[in-house]
């Protein structure tokens, strides 16, 4: 124990991360749940002295709105598709790259720069790979449906163009496009952890399976994934939380609009419903909006660790 | 089955890239495992026995020589087709399977005409665990099991595909010394059982001693002597050999032969007829000592160690500590200054100084 008279040194030394924490963290979240918890509020009207009675209707409102449940099917529709893919994507490399010994390091360096890159950037760029947009819609939008390097890939390889993200493109392919954008973000990340777990594991077990004649695929079933299974979980279950909190890729590829410019906010998600509603001043339904988001990250994650529990070993 | 090695040598490439100086594992390594014997390899750490041991596994590419599994050329066939039983020196067990799911294991690998039922998988695992006394343990995971437990599994999962040849790296090192005496008991009698050709490295002479067929005595990656334990014992080639075999160690004195008689100092101590005159080295076993008050070896007296049916009596010659074994009837005075002892001829060995090589007599 400390001393006593040697407490207030160590609360001092504290202070400036409490009072920061204070301020911009724990206020915040007391804030929220009270804004969301009293009908209507609008932070402007309070400012001006109106009051609002406590209740659910914030709530209520979020729910019967058309467009937020179509921001939670598109959020949760991202979520159950990039985080398998991209898990999956990340355990193949990653034993990949672990299993050569030449240009590893540049390699893992490679793999890591999509980490360290702003992500609205890399969603111009891949916006300009998948037909480029902006100024050009509505008057050459046969010019502009066959744009970019991908259609010249497809054409190429004798397959027709596609609009992927330009005015009267499919939802189908504006999701195909946010989920290799998506997993291609999220690549580097999974790959360091698992690629982290897979140099800790010990070689010997690699040996033992070879000596007891064991098929690659089966070593790769039954000893690397085991194995590696705590990463593999915590990759997943912060993949989940990731992309339950997706926003800024969809307005990297797609711009503030969040979907194609003739179908503003076709693909707007959970965050993206958030943030409409604080910039039409309606601080009650975005705080009751984000408290919905906050339950779902809850649950899925509790969901993942449970199941987690049975399926990792060790 | 027998296995041969012929001319087998391993070379590492430096890890430092700018220098090209490479590590000779394993020199020119001949030998034959005779068919169902237990062969004990033997030597200080480093000196190439687990590398040794990888090779026959196909582990590790021979860089040189060939390897035989009694007819077949093996030297170029991967490791997953030779089928060993491989222990590795901290047993390897898949930390996430159950004792019974490890031992199925590589049953579950056999393909094709080999393909097991799981009936009779089950049956075989049972009666790997059961060889090693541990079908009680077979629900287990191998972080539950002490270190002679987890051992046995190791050995059950590497007996219960019938491997042609069973490869065991250091199995007991991780055991505490009782345990250690039981397990050795044990893979004898397992050996002996199952009849399989079996490769043990270590690194205590005395394990290798006491449960070997023969024993091959290696040092820098180089054989130094094969053959039954108790003649390599008795019929040291070299000084390292002599010193590596024996517990307590050899007592090593610098000596000289004059006249066909050996000097340790002063005392003329034995007869070697046909030696020409020369420095040597002397090497004399603990129980090479007689205690005999007109013996011609005089040594200071420091101490006197009971061991029960033994005493082992400790003094000096010219400044080195020899340590003798002698019958627990016979009498020393521990206040004495000096011991003397006569010699046994069989217990006394003389080396050259230069080449380190016995000079017989
Ligand atoms: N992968 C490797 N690269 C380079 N040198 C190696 C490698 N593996 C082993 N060596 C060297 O080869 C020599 C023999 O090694 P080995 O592992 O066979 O020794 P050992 O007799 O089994 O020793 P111990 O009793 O300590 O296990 C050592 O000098 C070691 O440093
Ligand atoms: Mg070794």
């Amino acid at each position: 124990m400390v001393d006593n008279k040697q407490q207030w040194k160590a609360w001092l030394y504290l202070s400036p991360a409490i009072i920061l924490l204070l301020v911009f963290t724990v206020w915040p979240i007391i804030n929220t749940v009270r804004m969301a918890f009293l009908d209507g509020y609008k932070g402007l009207e309070a400012a001006g002295g109106a009051t609002f009675n406590f209740g659910v209707q914030n709530f209520v409102k979020v729910v019967s709105y058309n467009r937020f449940l179509s921001c939670l099917g598109n959020t949760a529709l991202l979520c159950v598709l990039t985080v398998p893919i991209s898990t999956l994507l990340a355990l193949l490399i990653a034993v990949c790259l672990n299993s050569i010994k030449a240009l590893q390091k540049p390699l893992q360096t490679i793999f890591f720069l999509p980490y360290v890159t702003n992500t609205i950037a890399i969603g111009m760029v891949f916006a300009a790979m998948f037909n480029i947009v902006g100024s050009f819609i509505g008057t050459e939008n046969e010019l502009i449906s066959n744009a970019g390097i991908i259609n010249n890939i497809i054409t190429f390889f004798g397959g027709s163009n596609v609009n992927w993200i330009n005015a009267g493109s499919s939802y189908t392919a504006n999701i195909v496009v946010m989920v290799v954008y998506i997993v291609w973000n999220a690549l580097p990340f999974k790959i360091l952890i698992l690629l982290g777990g897979l140099q800790s594991v010990n070689k010997q077990y690699y040996e033992a399976a070879k000596v007891d004649g064991t098929s690659r695929s089966r070593t790769f079933w039954r000893i690397t994934v085991p194995l590696l299974s705590p990463m593999i979980a915590y990759v997943v279950i912060t993949g989940f939380i990731g992309g339950f909190k997706e926003y800024s890729s969809i307005v990297g590829i797609f711009g503030s609009t969040m979907g194609p410019p003739n179908l503003d906010r076709r693909l707007n998600t959970m965050v993206g419903f958030i943030y409409d509603s604080l910039s039409s001043n309606n601080q009650g339904r975005a705080s009751a909006a984000a408290l919905i988001l906050f339950g779902i990250i809850l649950v899925v994650t509790l969901l993942n660790l449970y199941v987690s529990k049975k399926r990792v070993h060790y | 089955m027998k296995v041969v090695l012929q001319n087998v040598t391993k070379v590492f490439p430096s890890r430092n890239k700018k220098s090209k100086e490479t590590v000779l594992a394993v020199d020119d390594f001949t030998f034959t495992v005779p068919d169902g014997k237990l062969v004990g390899l033997l030597g200080p750490s480093g000196c190439g026995k687990s590398t040794t041991l990888y090779m026959i596994s196909g582990l590790q590419k021979v860089s040189g020589g060939k390897i035989f599994f009694d007819d077949d050329d093996v030297t170029d066939l991967a490791a997953e087709k030779r089928g060993v039983g491989l222990v590795f020196q901290n047993y390897a067990l898949y930390p996430h399977l159950t004792v019974r799911q490890n031992i199925l294991f590589p049953l579950q690998n056999l393909k094709g005409a080999d393909k097991l039922t799981k009936d009779e998988m089950l049956d075989r695992a049972v009666k790997a665990a059961r060889l090693v006394q541990i079908d009680e343990l077979m629900d287990r995971k191998p972080s539950e099991l002490s270190g002679g437990q987890q051992q046995r599994v190791a050995i059950a999962r590497a007996l219960v595909k019938m491997p042609r040849v069973l490869l065991l790296d250091e199995p007991l090192s991780n055991l505490d010394a009782r345990l250690r005496l039981q397990t050795r008991e044990e893979i004898r009698r397992i050996q002996r059982e199952t009849g399989i050709t079996t490769v043990f490295v270590t690194h205590d002479q005395e394990e290798a001693m006491s449960i070997s067929d023969l024993i091959v005595v290696m040092k820098k990656g180089v054989i130094q002597q094969i053959g039954k334990p108790q003649d390599v014992y008795d019929d040291p080639v070299n000084l390292f050999v002599a010193k590596f075999l024996g517990t307590p160690p050899i007592n090593v004195f610098d000596g000289k032969v004059e006249n066909g008689r050996l000097f340790i100092g002063e005392d003329a101590v034995l007869d070697v007829p046909g030696v020409e005159n020369r420095e040597v080295f002397v090497g004399v076993r603990p129980e090479g000592f007689v205690y005999d008050p007109a013996g011609a070896l005089s040594c200071s007296l420091t101490g006197i160690e009971v061991m029960g049916r033994d005493i082992s009596i400790v003094s000096e010659k010219d400044g080195k500590v020899v340590r003798s074994i002698v019958n627990s009837d016979v009498t020393v005075d521990p206040s004495a200054k000096d011991v003397r002892y006569s010699l046994k001829p069989n217990k006394v060995f003389i080396f050259n100084k230069a080449t380190e090589e016995r000079i017989c007599f």
